[in-house]
Order: structure tokens, then sequence, then C-alpha cells
């Protein structure tokens, strides 16, 4: 059985690993290196519970191998936090109660930051197209919309008070 | 002493953030396949491809030949120990691993055990099965025939029948059709659909080498329920077995049933002595697992000609697959299907059902409604709508007319339910008034004329929740009654354990609430923990949205105990007698005297510093709490529609949804529950379908065609609500959890015919998919 | 689901690349975006035994206008594509199908060039790519060829692409002036393939008539459809409400779809019709703004 080796900058960590060419990225992310926030919830690149940041994109690390993410950097939902203080987004969630079960959260966390990255005022329809490779099951959408506005104002207001 | 202000404490009525968030925030949660245990197995499954077949061979050499596979099981071996059958919740029994025969496509016909799970994967796919492929049944009318196969040859019955189900007054019922001025009728499906949590179903096994204790970590509401039955089937006494829900990503009734993949998880770990782990794919949770509804309804309405509802007659197949392995209380083999005359006031009315063997997996469990309540409201919500078509009446008109009034409470229905509370008029008027009903109706009026569809949908749906009174309610005989534990700590601080189990309800937050209210301590101070079957208390788990209505009266009856006692402990302190305090503002006064009191904290330091001598130290309490009756939450949704006439795309431009459900705990959190429960309302109304070809072969398979509403099909709910509190509950709260799911199908349809009603529409079926409403435009020569 | 085992390579030129195809010839597969292949791995309904990365082969992630032609480089993203203006400017007929192909996650790593080599009919980018009358460039042992797009599509899933070839480059003719298209896509949820798509590009002449149409169709045959009928009815015509509906009933009759999960045939063939009329409407609309 070929074995190759991969390392990846994980949450600003680098990480090495001998690993078969055939392991799912989000595999390794769970088993390899102990990440288990990022979730499976498919197996038709349909649910995006998997959902990563590659060199700061959202991705699906279901559909994608280990070894392509060789020398790549990737971000999970543990690094959003700054230690004690949650990302915005992180906050977003909770103030609006944009999570229930949890299981789809670190998905739709990681693509809304990717989001807010690039368009930091987006509408309603804005943020639910770029959510729309995610799905949910318990919150019907409208509080994970209200949570990643919430987000963004909070955002904004950040960076207007950065920028005095 | 700094007084709590009601936002700190946290009581009933208000939207306390949720306690759970922080670890799923940071991604700390601990769902079943975060857990890693040291030597820990994997378990893949071999499925059969065949709907109905012989075993004729397995040949297993090939896949114990690579690297990494320890072991495959298949019937034989669990025949050899008793295990290749299991009982089922309803009294009926399902094969853990065919012993000769599989019964439906994907059923699991060995497992294999590996070191990781790829070469489990490996080996899965290196079992070889021979089959003889035998006569498939697929449609239930087809499987009453005479000539049809005997499904279930391992049955005394010889007959594909598994029930006979009625309710109601079929004499006087047939009389009121007699004397009818008008009767309607539609006959009705409401396919197999499927929950399709987003955390599909596993567990893990382990076998303590020194005490022989089996701990089982599995995606179960119903934790207790599962270890009783354990038990029972394998001898090993409760003492002996764990079983641990953890972290659950999404329950909604798909994991309450056992599947075969949980038991042969234990044997695997019995056997091998290490733990295994068995997590499903997507694809084997929506084909193998329990699904939901598969109903085939006859439904006949009679009323008088001014649209006064008479009578309601419902005949109906109800198709369980292979196995009756349903979740309904055993009384209940159609669940509680006869709330079917739904929020109005009939004079009669008579429902029966059949239940029906079929080469499928076992039906008949929840989506996010376990009992029927979905299927009853969608056909009395369909016929109140067909009525109001026949005789020309305004669809909100009829209802108004027909509806129990609210000084008719507890109404006792046809067939034979105490309705504890309601005001439907109040919720429709509201829901009418918040849409703006009649500018709708104009513009309708003004698209009509330009041959632009729209529509306007209503349902006033009552729902029956909070499952039950143990004089009716049971599960395999064990009582539905629920459990909570509360013991407060020297210095202020409570723990809470709960015999139901949260899969993203809340409960961590709400039944603190419950506390907080009850005893005057803050939220902050209270944790509540679940799903251990080592330390909560027995209870039959979270579905059929009873949580509330159970335990969480529970949890009030056992802070209410905690209350009594703190009064003598007040009393003692305040040197009083106890019938001189009084009950206010979360703390125990002195009648007259307000400025003398204790609060729970005082009272609490004291019951382990300064108790009364003869007194018991420690403040805690227990309760079982037996439901009188059931609880009657109730709503008003209004859908509105267009139609492309092009596509026969169906779009919702909105929904509004008044809820009912009693008094609210956490306004936030019930706000949550409703916008699921109308996703999963509108999922089965316009998307999803299971279906099978006459081959048995599963049509919507993965989430490729198992179409899971995204973001951009679903509308930005509008909601609202009216508080009319149960007259039995503790504190006058209703479940909710389904409300929503169980209301709004009936809406969409509604305003999907209401488009189409000038075309001499009445009914479509659901799912509403574009090429159905298509049809009937090119029909009427309405499409573009 | 996991996928079968294989052996990967990761090539760092186009001629290793093409050394490696050569070597292993149909048990080879080559990987770029891998959002549709991945899957097929996993669920062992593809089982490669060598499988060739071409990601880290550089130089082949562009989109630029070059020499009258908008040239896409193998490993643009679809993404990629989306976040250039010039796409928007110059192509909407492009954009207007990346915008609706599998969801924005997928997007980061699909690629334009794949979407078109997997042959799927069900695939968004072929019928755009036969309305545009696009060019592929296909790079082997012997160097490179030009194809033209309708000699691409061999079958379901089959190319005219040898083995050992790799597509590097789409080339999609720059617009002339008055020109306009528009991509339809009706879909039963976002994220789906099409139950069916039609990709409509017209040039309007200085005479106001149609002076050249590209019609094609997604997910109504066994291959992607050019539906030269219309195509033909089409040139020579004002671009009107009757010359589009004369236009969408041809190119319906073109469609040649089997019932499935996404709908009766019948009902494939009458929405090909709407579809083809509304993509004519909106490519007129963008010709003559």
């Amino acid at each position: 059985m070929q074995t190759l080796p991969v390392t990846v900058t994980v949450n600003g960590d680098e990480h090495t690993a001998e690993v078969e060419p055939r392991l799912l990225l989000v595999h390794f992310i769970r088993e390899n290196l102990g990440l288990t926030g990022t979730h499976i919830g498919c197996d038709t690149t349909s649910c995006g519970a998997c959902a990563i940041l590659y060199d700061g994109k959202p991705i699906k690390s279901c559909t994608m191998f280990a070894v392509q993410a060789n020398g790549h950097d990737l971000q999970t939902v543990e690094g959003l936090a700054n230690g004690p203080t949650l990302h915005p987004i992180q906050d977003g969630f909770f103030q609006e109660h944009g999570l229930q079960c949890g299981f789809c959260t670190p998905g739709m966390m990681m693509v809304a930051s990717a989001l807010l990255e690039q368009n930091p005022a987006p509408t309603d329809l804005e943020i639910r197209e770029a959510i729309s490779g995610n799905l949910c099951r318990c919150t019907g959408y409208v509080n994970i919309v209200r949570s990643i506005q919430h987000a963004a104002s909070a955002m904004r207001a950040e960076e207007s008070v950065a920028a005095d | 002493m700094a007084t709590t202000t009601t936002e700190q404490l946290g009581g009933y009525g208000q939207s306390v953030k949720r306690k759970e968030d922080p670890r799923f925030l940071r991604g700390k949660g601990t769902y079943i396949d975060d857990i890693k245990l040291p030597g820990m197995l994997y378990m893949d499954i071999v499925r059969s491809p065949f709907a109905h077949a012989k075993i004729t061979n397995i040949t297993t050499q090939p896949a114990l030949d690579i690297p990494g596979v320890l072991a495959v099981i298949t019937g034989k071996d669990l025949d050899a120990a008793g295990l290749a059958w299991m009982p089922t919740l309803m009294s009926d029994r399902q094969m853990v691993l065919p012993v000769d025969t599989v019964m439906y496509q994907m059923q699991e016909v060995a497992a294999v055990i590996a070191d990781s799970r790829y070469a489990a994967a490996d080996g899965a796919a290196a079992v070889e099965v021979d089959y003889e492929p035998l006569e498939v049944v697929v449609d239930p009318f087809k499987a009453l025939q005479d000539d049809a196969p005997i499904l279930r040859p391992d049955r005394e019955i010889k007959s594909n029948r598994i029930f006979h189900w009625e309710a109601g007054d079929s004499a006087a019922t047939d009389k009121a059709f007699a004397e009818a001025d008008v009767v309607v009728e539609q006959d009705m499906y409401i396919p197999r659909i499927h929950v399709a949590s987003i955390e599909t179903c596993g567990c893990i096994a382990q076998v303590d080498e020194v005490s022989g204790k089996l701990t089982v970590w599995m995606t179960t509401q119903a934790p207790h329920a599962i270890r009783t039955v354990f038990s029972l089937v394998s001898g090993i006494p409760e003492t002996k077995i764990r079983v641990i829900s953890p972290d659950i990503g999404g329950g909604f009734g798909g994991k309450v049933p056992v599947y075969p993949g949980y038991v042969i998880a234990v044997v695997a770990a019995l056997t091998t002595g290490k733990p295994v782990k068995w997590i499903e794919d997507r694809s084997e949770n929506l084909q193998a697992d329990s699904f939901a509804r598969d109903y085939h309804m006859k439904a006949r309405l009679a009323a008088t000609q001014d649209g006064t509802i008479k009578a309601l007659d419902v005949v109906t197949i109800a198709d369980h697959g292979a196995f009756d392995a349903a979740a309904n209380p055993s009384k209940f083999p159609a669940g509680l299907f006869s709330i079917a005359t739904g929020s109005y006031d009939l004079e009669t009315a008579h429902v029966e059902v059949d239940g029906v063997y079929t080469n499928k997996p076992p039906g008949g469990v929840a989506y996010r409604c376990s009992f029927r309540v979905t299927e009853a409201v969608h056909m009395i919500e369909r016929m109140v709508d067909i009525l109001a078509d026949e005789i020309g009446a305004d669809a909100a008109e009829l209802r108004f007319k027909n509806f129990i009034q609210p000084d008719q409470f507890p109404y006792k229905s046809p067939t034979g339910w105490e309705y504890d509370s309601g005001n439907y008029p109040a919720a429709l008027q509201k829901a009418l008034d918040q849409i703006g009903y009649q500018d709708l109706l104009r513009e309708q009026q003004e698209k009509r004329e330009r041959g632009e569809l729209m529509g306007i949908g209503i349902s006033t749906f009552t729902e029956i929740v909070g499952a039950g009174p143990s004089n009716t309610f049971d599960i395999l005989g064990i009582k539905m009654f629920d459990s909570a534990e509360i013991r407060i700590h020297p210095t202020g601080s409570a723990i809470v354990r709960i015999g139901v189990q949260t899969q993203g309800q809340g409960h961590e937050t709400t039944f603190a609430q419950i506390v907080a209210d009850e005893l005057g301590l803050p939220v902050d101070n209270i944790i509540v923990e679940h799903g251990d079957t080592d330390t909560a208390p027995y209870g039959l788990g979270t579905y059929a949205s009873r949580s509330t209505p159970t335990a969480g009266a529970a949890t009030a009856m056992a802070a209410r105990k905690i209350r009594a006692k703190a009064k003598e402990l007040a009393a003692h302190l305040l040197e009083v007698s106890a019938d001189d305090l009084e009950w206010v503002d979360h703390k125990f006064q002195v009648k007259g005297s307000p400025g003398s009191s204790k609060s729970m904290a005082e009272i609490a330091f004291a019951a382990y510093t300064n108790h009364p001598q003869g007194m018991e130290a420690g403040l805690e309490a227990v309760s079982y709490y037996d439901p009188p009756n059931l609880t009657f939450p109730f709503g008003a949704y209004i859908c509105v529609v267009d139609i492309d006439r092009g596509t026969g795309m169906v779009k919702i431009r909105r929904f509004l949804a008044i809820d009912d459900c009693g008094t609210v705990i956490n306004p936030m959190i019930v706000e949550g529950q409703i916008h699921g429960g109308l996703a999963m309302g509108m999922a089965p109304a316009l998307l999803e379908e299971i279906s099978y070809d006459e081959h048995g072969n599963i049509r919507g398979g993965t989430f490729m065609d198992y179409l899971l509403p995204t973001a951009m099909e679903t509308p930005a709910w509008e909601t609202g609500r009216t508080v009319t509190p149960s007259p039995h509950h503790p504190f006058g709260a209703k479940g909710v959890g389904e409300s929503a799911t169980v209301g709004a199908p009936p809406a969409i349809v509604n305003a999907v015919v209401d488009a189409l009603s000038h075309l001499g529409v009445r009914h479509i079926d659901i799912p509403i998919t574009p090429w159905k409403v298509y049809k009937i435009l090119e029909e009427h020569g309405a499409a573009e | 689901m996991i996928p079968g085992q294989f052996s990967y390579h990761a090539p760092a030129t186009l001629p290793q690349a093409i050394a490696l195809l050569g070597e292993h010839g149909y048990d080879a597969k080559i990987l770029s975006g891998g959002q549709s292949l991945i899957p097929l791995m996993r669920f062992r309904l593809a089982q490669p035994a060598h499988l060739v990365d071409i990601n880290r082969i550089d130089g082949l992630a562009y989109v630029r206008e070059e020499d009258g032609a908008l040239r896409i480089g193998a490993l643009a993203r679809e993404a990629d594509l989306d976040a250039e203006p010039l796409v928007h400017e110059r192509y909407p007929l492009l954009a207007d199908a990346i915008a609706v192909i599998a969801d924005p996650l997928v997007r980061n790593l699909a690629t334009v060039c794949g979407n078109v080599a997997h042959a799927d009919p069900a695939n968004d980018h072929p019928a755009v790519m036969l309305a545009y009358r696009a060019e592929v460039v296909a790079e082997g042992p012997s160097g490179r060829r030009v194809i033209p797009i309708d000699d691409f599509f061999v079958d379901t899933f089959v190319t005219a692409l040898e083995p050992n070839e790799v597509l590097v480059e789409l080339r999609i003719p720059a617009p002339k002036p008055g020109s306009g298209g528009a991509y339809q896509k009706l879909e039963r949820k976002v994220g789906d393939y099409a139950i069916a798509g039609v990709a409509a590009q017209i040039v309007v002449g200085a005479d106001g008539l149609i002076s050249e149409a590209g019609v094609a169709l997604t997910n109504v045959g066994p291959m992607p459809i050019r539906a030269s009928e219309a195509e033909e009815s089409l040139t020579g015509r004002h671009p009107n409400e009757k010359t589009f509906a004369d236009a969408a009933r041809l190119a319906s009759d073109a469609a040649d779809p089997v019932t499935d999960l996404r709908g009766p045939a019948d009902y494939k063939r009458a929405v090909t019709r709407t579809l083809t009329a509304r993509a004519l409407q909106r490519a007129a609309e963008r010709a003559l703004s």
C-alpha cells in the first residue's frame, strides 16, 4: 500500500503525517489531527457539514484527498475563536439562536466567515446563496441568516472603530 | 443581599441564550463519531441489492484476506447465539441479520469488523453473497390480495395484514353520511419520507474486561428504553448495561428505533473483546433506516348545504414495510390518527387503519411527528378546503363556522380525545390580520384576471402531544411517564437530571429555566444533565413533542417538592410557622412583612448547615410525572404561493405561522422550533419523497435525489403566537417541536390548489413537483 | 463511503502528466477539481488504479481574453471565472451558467474544463460551449491539437480526448458587436443537476436581424444537444417573441429526454421550450443593451 507524506498548516499550526492516497481530507482532519469539529453528513458532496477553509476559501473536505492538500493552508472551526473570545460569527450564532443540534454549525460558520471577508455587508439573499451548499435540518435557516447579519454588523462596527 | 433581576433569574418567558451553544460553537461538541476509544475497531455493513431474495451462499474469505479485517458476522453466526432476530417496539420482531431471506433492498446481510474504517469498507466490498430473487411486493394494496405471497412466514398469522384498527362510531357516521346534504370525498397519499438528520446513526459498544459491563454510546432519543430492551433480549442485568446518548446531531424520531447495526456492534464488541464503532453512511441512513408516513387515505366529509360539517370517515392503508418497527404506544398501532377531526366540532366520525407488510424497510416511524398526527391533519385540513370549494365558501369563513369554540373546552372529540384548551378563532383571526388576508384576496383576483397564478392556503391544525397518561400509554409495557431529579448544592447552585434527551431542542437551557422560575435560583447556577442511564432518572425519551409536557412537568413537580421543604427551612430560619410564609418574588416571605424573607440560596445553605433537629439534611427531590392528559397545541398558518406557468414551479412567497403552545418557557427557542418545523413541513410538501420501482429498488436514496431544502428554497418564515395555557400541566405548557411540521404541509397544498382552483383543481398529492403542476396547466390550456 | 485504493501521482509539468497517462492508459484518471470524480470514487462507481493530479502543474489556472478568444485554462475554477469582471461583462451566458452549477463550495474547486471533459450530459458547461461554438485544446505526447466543440462529445461520458491527452484549454470566441447570451436552468432545488437547461447565444446585426445563433441543451438527452434547427430558424429574423417561440418549439423537438426523478420526458420537452424562449429573450435584451 502506497503512503505519502502530507504537510498542512491547520489553524496556523503545521502538521505532517504519512497517509494513504485515498484518505479523504475530512478523515485526515478528524482522525489524524483529532479536530472533530468538522463533521460528515453525507456521501454526495451535498450537505456541507465538512466545510473548511482551504487557502481561505470554503470547500467540502469530504471531496478532496488529504494528499491534495499537501502544502496548503486550512482553517477549521477550532481556529475561529481567539482564545476565550468568540469570533463575531460564533457570537452571532449564539445571540441569534443560529444553531440547534449544532451539527451543521461549524460548516455554516466557516462559509459565513469567508463570505464576510469578501462581502462585509451582504443582503439576506447573498447570505442564502452563500450557504446554499450547506444543509441544516433544525433551524429553517431564518436564524442562520440573522446570525450572519448579526456578525456582519459587529464586524463592520469593529472595522469602523479600528478606522477611527 | 443583591436581588436577582428577572433577566438574571431566567425563568418562564425569558429568551435565555442557550447553555449548550458554547461547546458547539467551538467545534467541541461530542457527537458519536467524535468518540475514539483505545483499541477501537470499526464495523461496516454488507447490504442486499435485492428487495426480496433467498440468500444461497455467503463467501467471507475474500474479506478476511484483506489486511486489517478481523471478522465477518453473518445471520447464521447470530442465529447460533439466538440473536438473529430482535423484538420491535410494536411487539413484532425484526431481523438483525437474515439467516436465509432478505426482505428489502439495502437490508443488512453481514458485518465486517476491521481495525480501521477503510479496511472495514474494503472488507464489506469483498464479501460475496449469492441471492435467488423472490417475488417482490411493493404495493400495499397488492399485498392484501389473496394471491400475494406471504412476506412474513415466520408469523403465526399467514397474512400480510399487520393490524386492523378503528376509532369512532361507525353506525352514527354511516347515518350522518346518509342524511347529509353534501358529501365530499378524496383519495390522498402521503409518501414515504425520511427525517435525514444531518448526523446519521451510529454507536460504539464496549465491554469492560474486568467487570463485564457493557457500555453503548449511541445516537438514541430514548436511552433508558434501549437499556431495558437490551437487558430483556440478552439477559444481562440493567446494572451491567450503560447506554449513553452523547450530543445528537438531530433526531426528529429517526433515532428512536433500534437498528440492526447497533445490535451487531454490541455482538462484535462481546465477541472481539474490543470497542467497536459503527457509523452509517448517508446512503445507508436514507435507504435502510425506518421511514415515516406512507399512508393511503380515502376520506369523506358530510356537511349541510350551508357548510356545517357533520361527520368524517377515513379508511387508510398504512405501509409498514417488512417489519412493524414503528414507535407507537402499544395500544395505538396507528398512533394518534384518531385526532383526525382536528379543530372542528363534528357530530361524529369513524376512522380505520390497516397496517400492511411490504418489501420495504420498516415504516411508520417519525418525521418530526411519530404518531400519525401529520397524516390526520393533512387529511382534515385538505378536506375542509375541498368542502369549501364544493359549496363555494371562503376557506377561512368555513373554518370559523366549524371551529370548536373557546367555551367548549375541555372538549370531548367524537373519537374519544379530551382537548385540554384552545382558542381557534383567535389564532385564525390573528393570522388573517397579520398577513393581510383581504388584500391578498384582492391581489389574487387581479392576478387571475391577468392570467397569473397566485394562491393563498390556510391550515388551522390541532396537535396532540405529550404521551402520555399511564392508563392508556405504554411502550412495550413501560408506562409513558417521565422524570426529573434536582439536587440543590449548599451555595445555591443546582444540578438537574432528566429522563428525556436533547437532540437540539435546548433542554439544557429550558429545563434550567423551569427550575430557575420554580425555585428562584439564577439560571446560570443550574446545570442540566441527561442521556446517561447510569446517572439520569428513568425516562421514555424525547420524541412526539413530549419533553416539556412530561419531563418538563416532572421538573416543575420536583422543584415544588423542594420548595415545600424549603418552606419548612425558611420557617425555621425566620422563626415563624410555615403557615405564615408565602412564596413571593421567588422567595419566602413572612405574610404582610416583605422585609422578612429568605431566598432559596439562603435556604439551601441552611439545608446543609443549619437545618432543624429532626429534619433530613440536604435539598433534593425526584419526580416521576404521570400526565393526566395529553396537551393539544394548535395554530393557524397561512401560505402564499406564486406559480410559474412556464415550468409549473411553485414558489412560497410568504408563510405565516401563528402558534399556541400554552405557556412559553423560552420564546427564542420556541421560535426556533417553529422555524425548523416549518422547513420540515415544506420539505415533504414540495421536495422530499422516497419511492420504489416494481422491483423494490429505492428511488431517492442519496442527498442527490432526496431533496432537503436549502436556504434558497426556504422562505423567510413569519411567526406569531397566542397563549392558551394547558389547564392540567403544572405551568401551563404544551409541546411545540412538531407543531409546524404537522401544520405546514396542508397550508402549502391548500395554497397551490387555491392558485389552480379556477381550473377545477381540488387536490394534488405531495410532494407537489413542478411536473405535477405543469401537467394540470397543460390539460387546462393554462401553461405558458 | 470510502474510495478504493489507488496510486497517486502529482506531476509538476504537463509532459510528465501526459507521460503518466500514456503509461497507465485507461487505468488512469486525471484529477483536477475532483468534484465529480471523487463522489464517484466514494461510491466505488469509479475505481481508477492511478490518479494523475494535475493541480500542481503551474500555469493552467488562467482565464484571459487573447487573440480573439476567451481562454480558460485547465485549472481555472468556476469561482475564479465568477470573480473575473471580464466574464460578467462580455460572456454573460458563461457567467449565468457558473452561478447555477452545484453550490458555492463546490465551485471553489470545480474547474470549467473538468466540467466539459467529464462529458456528463447533466453538466452545464457542455451546452454553454456548444452555444458559443467554442474550441477544445488538447495536449498529448505529440503536442497540442484543437478540437471543434461539435466534434468533442462522442457519447455519454465519452469525448474525443485520447487516454493520454489532457484538456488544457477552452476557447470561446470573443463576442462580436451585438452579441448577447443567457443560460436558463430549471432545477428541483439549488445545487441539483438541471431538469433541463438551455444555453443561447445570438448576434444581432446592424440591420436589427439575428445574424448568428447558438442554442444548446443540458440534460435532455444522452449527450449535450445542439438545437441546430432552432439556430437556423433564428438566423435572419427579428429578435422578437414570435421568432423566439418558433425557435423554442424547434429546440423542444431536438430534446431527447428520458423519464426519471427529474420528471417525465414530456415535461422536460415542454420546459425546454419555455427555457429556450426565456434564454433567447434574455440574450436579445443583452445583445441590444
